[in-house]
């Protein structure tokens, strides 16, 4: 862990993405170099509002609405990053992110590598992601799986107000592109935040136990760490005491954390919102059993999204993981035990 | 109905920008003259700088060297592969000449020539092409960025850095190369467009060859000249002759000028011709025939200057041997550095992909690593 001076001035509860907002605002005052740009990002702040007020403060050079063209975004911030600037860009919505990934693929993650490491390229790519908000399609993908299979991007994702902030933190710090997940449905969460102390800035690859316990580990992350937790508490009724990890970081992933919980639990279930096949969680499930065959007292098993479209907003319900799909999955681990 | 009929269409509703929107101030005419434009053997030619001449002209010579050293080492086995750029070194070399140190090229993948004519090692320029890792130079260093293959893909990146350059408060100047293909991406289009808006000084350079590997222009757009893609984008469009350096030097030094002065990008078309295949994995007949390549060999780069030269009495047979000589030695210390067999590292491949190497890696340098050992062991053994 990496412990950053701060001088914030929210002492109240505070949103996601306030936190967020505030990130930025305090990387954009300590270092001149750090640029925010995107669609809609200066007057508006955002269509969610997380670039509140940084047009006004730090001028429209700082914090820019460019054209609509997402590859034209990236592409100038691969761009500006070459010439020493630290670019923060804002893709409206996940699936919009689309365009920009000829750009993203073939120059972001690889400029450090085939330049051999004399161009490494600082951007932070920052998406709005997964669904449970009543969006319509295109607007609730959970496109983790792509970035995390592109070697040379960092992915990281919070799932509360205070990672908010020191994730991002340290990603605008960090000298990788980092594609920066927000999990759209936590950005109105509330957390008492007071930073007033030296904020912790978690380190990029840690993951956290944010709750011991010792029938079984459910791996999860962003939007369905407050799942899982519910879960946690509903299990106790059936005599389960869950542990939940949050990764919080997929690329690195904290192989440590997670293989430690498992062999102290012997039972595994990984959660997320986007598909199963070829999703995170088949990487990670292959991991767990390679490194706790012997501890393990059940397959590691998934709850994820199904492998579909994103469904319509009425249907979004039964798409997403829930608190019952978790605790009939953790069921599971018993019977086969 | 016409386009002037539709509701809130015309000249009126553009009467009253909103005080954000700003209508360009520079002067410059947005369409490109219907003609390229051309200095040698043209009465403009009257006011050529004869020192610069003698210099476009051994570069010219040095550059038509290398092309046919480059191609000579793909035959060897030395380069995987090589577009080459005979008939086109007027636009690599020109695109070199007119930047100050402190600007940046950003090349396509076939403009090495370009890179090389900016100062590069003509071995760095080619490690792409060998096999050997991917960008054989520091690009900061030498203000080129890597050769990029996907097409187009290096202009928004040429756009984003002419305009970090400017907040800054920098004297830099970006030229991006694209060919004739590339100009149907969409990445040409985003870089064309946030550039303008932008006034970023950025200056687009579009070799027309003729060809996209095998795709004749007239497949490619619809487009009168590809200069004219400017207008729409509120930029000047010029349309010049490609194997005329003369002309081309001219064109691309107003377009460096007016955008070190603020006046924001250009486009410019360079019409020329590709005389060799796409590359040594091309088939070039299969698409166009020999009277057109021999129509275009007759108006060759270093010809057109050499008869003008000559006939001016500025260059002369010793003017010419020189050049000759000079593009020998280059070729030479070519051959010699390619000669060198790469030493490459294999643990290098994990040595860049992070600043700080992830776990996983780690564990894949390891099995590597074993791997690498016991093979050397192996050896050994066989050895004794
Ligand atoms: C995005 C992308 N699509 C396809 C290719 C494969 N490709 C390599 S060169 C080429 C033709 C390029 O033609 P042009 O832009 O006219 O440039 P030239 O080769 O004539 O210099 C193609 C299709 C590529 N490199 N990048």
């Amino acid at each position: 862990m990496t412990t950053v001076a701060v001088k914030p001035a929210a002492t109240k509860p505070a949103t996601m993405a306030q936190a967020l907002n505030r990130a930025m605002r305090d990387a954009m005052a300590e270092d001149p170099t750090v640029h925010v740009m995107g669609e809609d990002v200066g007057a508006l702040g955002g269509v969610f509002r997380i670039t509140d007020g940084l047009a006004k403060e730090f001028g429209e050079d700082r914090c820019t609405d460019t054209p609509l063209a997402e590859a034209g975004i990236l592409g100038a911030a691969v761009g500006m990053a070459m010439y020493g600037l630290r670019p923060v860009v804002e893709m409206q919505f996940d699936a919009f992110a689309y365009p920009a990934f000829e750009q993203l693929i073939s120059h972001v993650a690889k400029m450090r590598n085939r330049t051999r490491g004399a161009m490494p390229l600082p951007i932070t790519i920052r998406v709005p992601y997964g669904g449970g908000i009543g969006g319509v399609e295109h607007h609730c993908d959970s496109s983790e799986a792509y970035y995390v299979a592109t070697p040379g991007l960092t992915v990281v994702t919070p799932a509360t107000v205070e990672d908010a902030y020191g994730l991002l933190r340290a990603s605008i710090a960090s000298d990788d592109p980092v594609i920066f997940l927000e999990p759209k449905r936590l950005y109105w969460s509330k957390a008492d935040w007071s930073p007033e102390a030296p904020a912790v800035v978690p380190g990029i690859g840690e993951a956290l136990v944010r709750r011991t316990g010792t029938s079984a580990t459910l791996i999860t992350y962003g939007p369905s760490l407050p799942v899982c937790m519910e879960a946690a508490e509903a299990a106790r009724e059936e005599g389960w005491d869950l542990e939940v990890v949050d990764l919080r970081s997929l690329v690195p992933f904290d192989e440590e954390t997670v293989v430690a919980s498992v062999r102290r639990t012997g039972r595994a279930v990984v959660v997320h919102e986007s598909g199963g096949f070829g999703g995170p969680g088949a990487e990670i499930a292959a991991r767990v059993t390679e490194r706790c065959f012997h501890h393990l007292e059940a397959p590691v098993l998934r709850v994820t999204g199904f492998d579909i479209p994103y469904p319509p907003p009425m249907l979004e319900k039964h798409h997403l993981p829930g608190v019952d799909r978790i605790l009939d999955t953790v069921a599971r681990l018993q019977w086969e035990n | 109905m016409t386009v002037q009929e539709l509701p809130g269409a015309g000249a009126s509703h553009r009467s009253t920008p909103p005080p954000a929107w700003r209508p360009r101030t520079d002067a410059a005419p947005l369409l490109p003259d219907p003609e390229p434009y051309r200095v040698l053997g043209t009465p403009a030619a009257d006011r050529l700088d004869p020192e610069l001449m003698r210099r476009c002209y051994a570069e010219l010579v040095r550059g038509r060297r290398y092309n046919a050293q480059a191609t000579a080492l793909t035959r060897q086995g030395r380069l995987a592969v090589y577009p080459s750029t005979v008939g086109q070194e007027a636009c690599e070399i020109a695109a070199a000449m007119v930047l100050e140190e402190q600007d940046w090229l950003f090349p396509s993948y076939r403009d090495t020539l370009a890179a090389v004519a900016r100062g590069l090692d003509p071995v760095q320029a080619l490690t792409l092409l060998r096999g050997d890792w991917h960008t054989g130079y520091d690009p900061r260093e030498h203000r080129i960025a890597p050769l990029s293959t996907p097409l187009a893909t290096q202009l928004p990146h040429a756009v984003g850095l002419a305009h970090a350059a400017r907040l800054r408060g920098d004297d830099v100047v970006a030229l991006a190369m694209v060919g004739d293909g590339g100009t149907s991406e969409g990445d040409f289009h985003e870089a064309m467009n946030f550039a303008a808006v932008w006034q970023a000084p950025v200056v687009f350079l579009v070799q027309n060859n003729g060809f996209a590997i095998s795709v004749p222009l007239a497949k490619q757009t619809a487009a009168p000249t590809l200069a004219h893609k400017a207008v729409g984008y509120g930029m000047p469009g010029r349309l010049v002759d490609g194997n005329d350096i003369a002309a081309m030097h001219e064109v691309l030094s107003e377009a460096v000028r007016r955008a070190r002065s603020g006046g924001g990008p250009t486009m410019i078309e360079a019409v020329t011709y590709r005389i060799e295949a796409h590359t040594n994995a091309d088939d070039a007949t299969r698409y166009r025939g020999d009277a057109e390549v021999e129509a275009w060999k007759a108006h060759d780069p270093i010809e057109l200057l050499e008869r003008e030269l000559t006939a001016r009495g500025l260059l002369d047979e010793s003017g010419i041997k020189a050049a000759k000589d000079a593009a020998e030695a280059m070729a030479a210390a070519l051959r010699d550095g390619m000669n060198a067999e790469p030493v490459l590292d294999p643990m290098d491949l994990f040595a860049h992909v992070y600043a700080r190497q992830t776990g996983r890696l780690r564990e894949q340098a390891a099995m590597l690593r074993a791997e690498l050992d016991a093979a050397e062991q192996e050896e050994e053994g066989d050895g004794s």
